[in-house]
């Protein structure tokens, strides 16, 4: 019973990473409808200005936090700038392989200048364990799981309490129209990817301060994760990115504590398989016809 | 500037053309007598093994610099030629290809075995032997028909001989009866050390499970490892997970020994790992600095005044490598390619930096391990475990 309830302790744990970086995903995709592939090597950027933020001025977390947040938020900002903007008029599919070509771009340029190795992330905050009896919980893992809800409260206030989540909203609907009721498309775009880039490089952050581990690739495998998460919970809506981390960590957990450790990773991709069987929208969207 | 282009095109392709040629008469004459034992390292100095390849590198050099000022092996000196394979192994195999043809006695490298197997069609096709100082892998001697494959030996112990001494050093050394592994199945690497474990352990192997590389979360598996009862947990695997697991077990409360293979042997694993969590850890290395060995002091001191740092287990395997080329050169009237590889059978009791040793009949070295023993992330112990 106790190592039932550890597992799911661990489950909500890894869960939670997977919600932090797929917040910012579900977040870009409800507004421009743009899956953002590119959005794992943010998170991964935001790693490493953290590690060397920490390294080389020798700070303590938040200041590093604030410093990888924002160089990501700057990050996001010029991919759109550079890759996304000029095929906004294009199809959907277009924008989705220049996504993968920004993806790999960003994780070989970064193996090319530091290296492909794993590197330690400077231990800024002592990992204390508590014990409570059933099960045990560190105070990172208690970190990044409040992280990731504060997160996803402050988004959905930000999307649907603030003027300019308002104006995100209206883009997302018909950023024609919005143009014409005097929205600057353009701006409101920008600071979504602000915002989603912003998020995945404190999960970057986190995460590697969690495991003490960071290297260029530490973004794939979690990104794609957080992808099928959002796209688990419904893509586009905010509390079915949480859902949907939490639910994929689970069950990876489950899987490797009950079932076979080396099923782990099918396992997932068998889920994003039979959701986009048996309900695309996601468990928390909702079914619509496009209007044609 | 057109000019000078249309000028550089000449000379490149009059450059080529020479080129050609030579090569040419090179190849033919490579099997005849010349004035210097040529010897082509074949090394990944860029990508991502290159750490590997360059310590190697370095390795090669010194050996090669010190036998060419005690006077060279019967009055030849030493040439050596590095290659960069880039990390990638088609490209291992295309440049032994091309050192043989630029008239190279033996090909030195290159680090892993995924190269070196590539490799070696190359080598054997041009009748040049190739010694890599550090490929693993047990099939990087042996075809898939069981044959020994006549021109490649190494100078490190192969993988299963590693599974099979930390079996016998948790058997005998630690006293276990139960076991579980959680290896790395996604490299040959972490499968046949679990395999060769497995079947030499004498006592139970309690649970088996496993991780791929990449992999930073090993909560779960370890939390159900945790309600097993066992004496030591083996990690066949390298040290950007190992690292990883042995912080994570020991934050968990799990605090039995843990072993590993040479995987283990690079210092950011106390890094990962946190040098306090690093204590009942043990590894199997091919070398250690430690230890009144003279040869090895010597050996130390003279690659630390050239590069400026302590040498590794690569870079002491592939300096053995040279000697033992020498070694086999030496009682040679003919250098030649063919002669090096019969010679180099014959070795016999080499006196190395890594341990003393002579090739078995699939071109093995027969050599000990040293079992490492860390204590909060510092090395306090060595034990060697003696081949069978």
């Amino acid at each position: 019973m106790s190592s039932f309830m550890q597992q799911v302790i661990n489950g909500l744990s890894l869960g939670s990473i997977y919600a932090l970086i797929a917040l910012g995903y579900t977040m870009v995709y409800g507004i421009i409808k743009l899956i953002n592939f590119a959005h794992g090597e943010i998170f991964m950027i935001g790693a490493f200005v953290g590690y060397a933020t920490i390294q080389f001025l020798n700070v303590g977390l938040v200041p590093a936090l604030i410093v990888a947040m924002a160089a990501s938020a700057l990050l996001g900002v010029i991919i759109e700038r550079v890759a996304y903007r000029p095929l906004r008029k294009s199809s959907r599919i277009t924008a989705l392989i220049t996504a993968i070509g920004v993806s790999y771009l960003i994780q070989n340029g970064m193996i090319q200048w530091v290296g492909p190795n794993v590197r330690p992330f400077p231990q800024v905050l002592s990992n204390v364990r508590y014990d409570l009896g059933l099960f045990s919980i560190s105070s990172i893992q208690l970190i990044i799981f409040g992280t990731a809800i504060v997160l996803m409260v402050a988004l959905q206030l930000i999307v649907h309490r603030t003027k300019m989540g308002k104006a995100m909203r209206a883009v997302s609907m018909d950023p024609e129209a919005a143009q014409l009721m005097g929205i600057n498309v353009n701006h409101v775009i920008s600071f979504t990817f602000m915002l989603g880039s912003a998020l995945a490089g404190a999960g970057g952050v986190l995460v590697g301060l969690f495991y003490n581990t960071i290297n260029p690739m530490m973004g794939f495998l979690p990104g794609l994760k957080a992808f099928i998460a959002a796209v688990l919970g419904g893509i586009g809506i905010i509390p079915g990115a949480m859902l949907g981390g939490v639910l994929i960590g689970l069950t990876e957990t489950m899987v490797v504590a009950y079932g076979d450790s080396l099923l782990r990773d099918a396992v997932v991709f068998v889920i994003l398989i039979l959701i986009l069987l048996v309900r695309p929208s996601g468990i928390l969207g909702k079914t619509t016809k496009e209007k044609v | 500037m057109t000019k000078k282009r249309w000028f550089m095109g000449i000379t490149a392709s009059a450059a080529m053309l020479l080129a050609a040629c030579s090569a040419e008469s090179v190849e033919e004459g490579s099997s005849e007598e010349t004035d210097t034992i040529n010897i082509a390292g074949i090394f990944e100095q860029s990508g991502p093994v290159a750490a590997y390849g360059t310590s190697e590198l370095n390795g090669v050099q010194l050996a090669v610099e010190e036998i060419n000022e005690a006077g060279g092996v019967n009055g030849k000196e030493f040439e050596l030629t590095d290659y960069d394979t880039q990390s990638e192994e088609t490209e291992a195999a295309q440049l032994a290809t091309r050192a043989a043809s630029e008239g190279a006695h033996v090909l030195v490298g290159p680090a892993t075995s995924g190269a070196a197997m590539a490799a070696a069609p190359s080598a054997a096709a041009a009748s040049v032997p190739l010694v890599s100082p550090s490929a693993t892998a047990d099939q990087v001697t042996v075809g898939e028909d069981g044959e020994v494959t006549p021109y490649v030996f190494r100078t490190s112990f192969k993988d299963s001989f590693q599974g099979i001494a930390l079996a016998n050093f948790a058997d005998n050394e630690l006293g276990a009866e139960k076991a579980v592994i959680l290896g790395d199945n996604s490299s040959d690497y972490g499968v046949g050390l679990a395999e060769a474990f497995t079947g030499e352990f004498d006592g139970e192997i309690v649970a088996t499970e496993n991780f791929t590389a990449g992999d930073t979360d090993f909560s779960a598996v370890l939390t159900s490892l945790a309600d097993q009862e066992f004496d030591v947990l083996f990690v066949p695997g390298y040290y950007e997970e190992a690292g990883l697991i042995i912080r994570q077990a020991r934050e968990m409360g799990i605090d039995q020994p843990i072993l590993g293979p040479d995987g283990f042997g690079n210092e950011q694993l106390v890094e990962l790992a946190g040098a306090e969590n690093v204590t009942d850890v043990y590894y199997s290395a091919h070398y250690t600095s430690e230890g009144d060995n003279p040869n090895v002091s010597e050996f130390v001191s003279a690659f630390e005044e050239s590069y400026g740092s302590e040498p590794d287990m690569f870079a002491a395997l592939a300096y053995d490598t040279v000697y033992l080329v020498a070694d086999a050169v030496e009682g040679l009237d003919e250098v030649t390619p063919e002669a090096i590889r019969d010679a180099l059978r014959e070795v016999e009791d080499f006196e190395g930096v890594t341990g003393t040793f002579s090739f078995d009949d699939f071109h093995n070295p027969v050599k000990s391990a040293i079992v490492v023993e860390l204590e909060n992330g510092e090395e306090v112990n060595f034990t060697e475990v003696q081949p069978e």
